[in-house]
């Protein structure tokens, strides 16, 4: 049966009109107040001015981008919180493919379990979670003590590693660990065991079976997942706030900053927009790179 | 001596005996079929041929070496699925390449074994697309050049035609037997439709309940069932209960049950008491207006109940006078004739007496 127009419209209106609304125009807003001079006290100078008597023009300026090309620090921000979101997004990777095929290759009833376990973080506040990391890295915690007197047995130095990036690391992967084994396993599942049957009758031993036929498949199931982490993480500005002290501070951090602590509205903006074009990329290329690979 | 052997083969899951104490020699060059309905056990036999499950007891012997130990990869044994199981990902040329990639053959040999590959399954061109570009048929074949192309000792071959249609089945039997001869590799072939097995194998092993019921070329499997189960599960075939009532110079006598005695060419085992079912063949029986002139043949009165019309034969069920039917199978080839009986009409049911089967219980 083929649906009419209204009904098409009735069924698409709605999500259509929330996004315009709620992302759509919001952009927008930003893309504007990018372009614009900031207020004198903080927020937004205003858009229009009246330089002579009923005669209004448009305020905009270019001054907030020539700011961020002006010092390499806004770049080199951006480069470490790439490189903060491409390590996690590799932790993850390698962390929940075995995981995620654990759950596919076990029994349907464990498999239920296992995958409830993996989304049973998603229970508790994010915040609540990321804190509690910050207790565990703490100076003070069982897991640290041990550690150092460990280390002590072999002559070496107590190491600290809340406020440094490590820790940062930590709660990325940690966060973002059911985004990778969620697409990963929902690929995975769906595996015709027997291709693994045929490349084993074939002469693969399990090592090539991996990795010219289970590997290859999951690939659009890999895309996903790192997209799923790859962004939120890049962007981020709890954990670095949380668990990074000064020394793991991401963009996002700087672009909170901006809006809530310098009050350089113009200038968040424009960060905002650096990264939501790179995000945008990034995710465009990793569809088109899984569409040209024929997945 | 045997290319394959299967020695005292058992194979349990839980409580089901999915194979029971089967052996059985095959040997090389051998086109062989596993013959049976779904759960009998032939899959179960196969994949423990290739490896992908072990028996609990027995063994399987390749090529004078017990392989029962070793895995599906260590056998030079290649399978062809009954999905095809092609590998999504690579294009035809990839799909065939992978196995002698596997076994390390040499790069500047691959192209020429690939070409000959497809070659044998006639796909020669298509080395460039992918899986999902080709039809069932082709699929079918780039599976078959997939485990034919570094000349396995035997290939497998598990029900390979149940997903493509009547014709196409019957033109890739046709391709299956040359292409046998041509690369003479022992071919084990798995499937529950007896017309296939039929066709297809030099010898046949009909399976049910985990045992082998009869293992004999074709023609003698058709024609000669040896019990009750394979006369039934192959081809159409009347089962009528029979008692035998006295044996003289050859002949029995049986008395089939509510129909009347028939003489009955005498078979081993065929003694006076002895209880069973006399197996016929539709085409070996006829039906006329009158009976036949020539002596010796049974005959009994019946009318035409149903028939159901061929187009090259017609089968006619005929029920006796006591409700028992038989089928008799009337080839429609009489010149201007299209249609002997209509049903409500009387009429004689003959057969001679060597033309069924005596099977003792």
């Amino acid at each position: 049966m083929k649906e009419s127009r209204t009904q098409r419209w009735l069924v698409g209106g709605p999500p259509l009109a929330y996004l315009l609304v709620f992302f759509a125009i919001p952009t927008l807003i930003m893309v504007v107040a990018s372009f614009r001079y900031a207020g004198e006290y903080d927020g937004l100078a205003p858009l229009l001015i009246e330089e002579e008597a009923g005669q209004r023009t448009l305020d905009l300026t270019l001054e907030s981008y020539r700011l961020f090309f002006s010092d390499t620090l806004y770049v080199e921000l951006f480069l470490k919180s790439f490189g903060y979101a491409l390590i996690t997004t590799l932790a993850c990777l390698v962390i929940a493919y075995p995981l995620a095929l654990l759950i596919a290759r076990s029994p349907t009833r464990v498999r239920d379990l296992l995958v409830l376990l993996v989304i049973l973080p998603f229970w508790s506040n994010f915040l609540i979670r990321v804190y509690a990391w910050m207790i565990i890295l703490g100076p003070e915690s069982a897991f640290m003590r041990v550690m150092n007197s460990g280390l002590a047995v072999f002559g070496l130095e107590p190491i600290e590693l809340l406020n440094t990036p490590f820790a940062v690391l930590v709660g990325l992967v940690y966060v973002h660990l059911p985004f990778m084994v969620l697409p990963l396993y929902a690929n995975l599942e769906k595996h015709d065991s027997s291709l693994l049957d045929a490349a084993q009758d074939l002469g693969a031993n399990a090592w090539r079976r991996f990795w010219r036929v289970t590997f290859p498949l999951s690939l659009p199931g890999v895309y996903a997942g790192a997209t799923l982490v790859f962004i939120p993480a890049f962007g981020i500005f709890a954990i670095p706030d949380i668990l990074g002290g000064t020394n793991g501070i991401m963009i996002g951090n700087v672009i909170k900053q901006q809006f809530l602590d310098t009050r350089d509205w113009p200038f968040g903006s424009v960060l905002s927009m650096i990264l939501t074009a790179v995000a945008i990329a990034i995710a465009g290329g990793a569809a088109w790179y899984a569409r040209r690979s024929r997945l | 001596m045997a290319l394959l052997e299967i020695k005292n083969v058992s194979r349990r899951f839980g409580s089901f005996l999915a194979v029971d104490d089967v052996s059985l020699s095959i040997s090389a060059g051998e086109f062989f079929c596993l013959l049976g309905p779904s759960g009998c056990g032939k899959t179960t036999l196969l994949r423990m041929v290739a490896g992908f499950d072990r028996p609990d007891a027995g063994a399987v012997w390749i090529d004078g070496a017990d392989v029962t130990a070793l895995a599906p990869e260590q056998r030079n044994v290649h399978t062809v699925f009954q999905s095809y199981a092609l590998f999504p990902h690579m294009s035809v040329f990839d799909n065939i390449t992978f196995p002698l990639r596997m076994s390390n053959v040499a790069k500047a040999d691959i192209q020429a074994r690939v070409a000959e590959a497809l070659e044998d399954v006639r796909l020669t061109g298509k080395e460039k697309r992918y899986p999902n570009e080709l039809s069932g048929g082709q699929r079918q074949r780039v599976a078959v050049a997939r485990a034919l192309v570094n000349r396995p000792k035997i290939l497998l071959l598990d029900e390979p035609l149940a997903a493509l249609d009547a014709k196409l089945k019957e033109q890739m039997q046709l391709e299956l037997i040359t292409l046998q001869k041509e690369v003479d590799i022992t071919f084990i072939y798995v499937t529950h439709d007896q017309q296939e097995a039929l066709a297809l194998s030099h010898r046949v092993a009909v399976m049910n309940n985990g045992r082998i019921e009869q293992l004999d070329e074709p023609s003698r499997i058709y024609g000669f069932p040896r019990n009750r189960f394979v006369a039934d599960f192959i081809g159409q075939c009347n089962l009528l209960e029979a008692r035998v009532v006295a044996t003289a110079d050859g002949v029995g006598n049986l008395d089939l049950a509510g129909i009347g005695t028939v003489r009955q060419r005498q078979e081993d085992g065929m003694s006076a008491g002895g209880q069973g079912v006399l197996a016929l063949r539709p085409e070996k029986i006829t039906i006329g207006h009158s009976a036949p002139a020539e002596d010796g043949w049974n005959h009994f009165r019946g009318k035409v109940f149903d028939f159901l019309y061929f187009g090259d034969v017609t089968i006619y069920v005929v029920e006796m006078e006591n409700g028992q039917r038989i089928e008799a199978m009337l080839p429609n080839s009489a010149p201007g004739r299209a249609k002997f009986f209509e049903p409500g009409d009387a009429v004689e049911v003959s057969w001679r007496p060597d033309a069924g089967s005596f099977l003792l219980d």
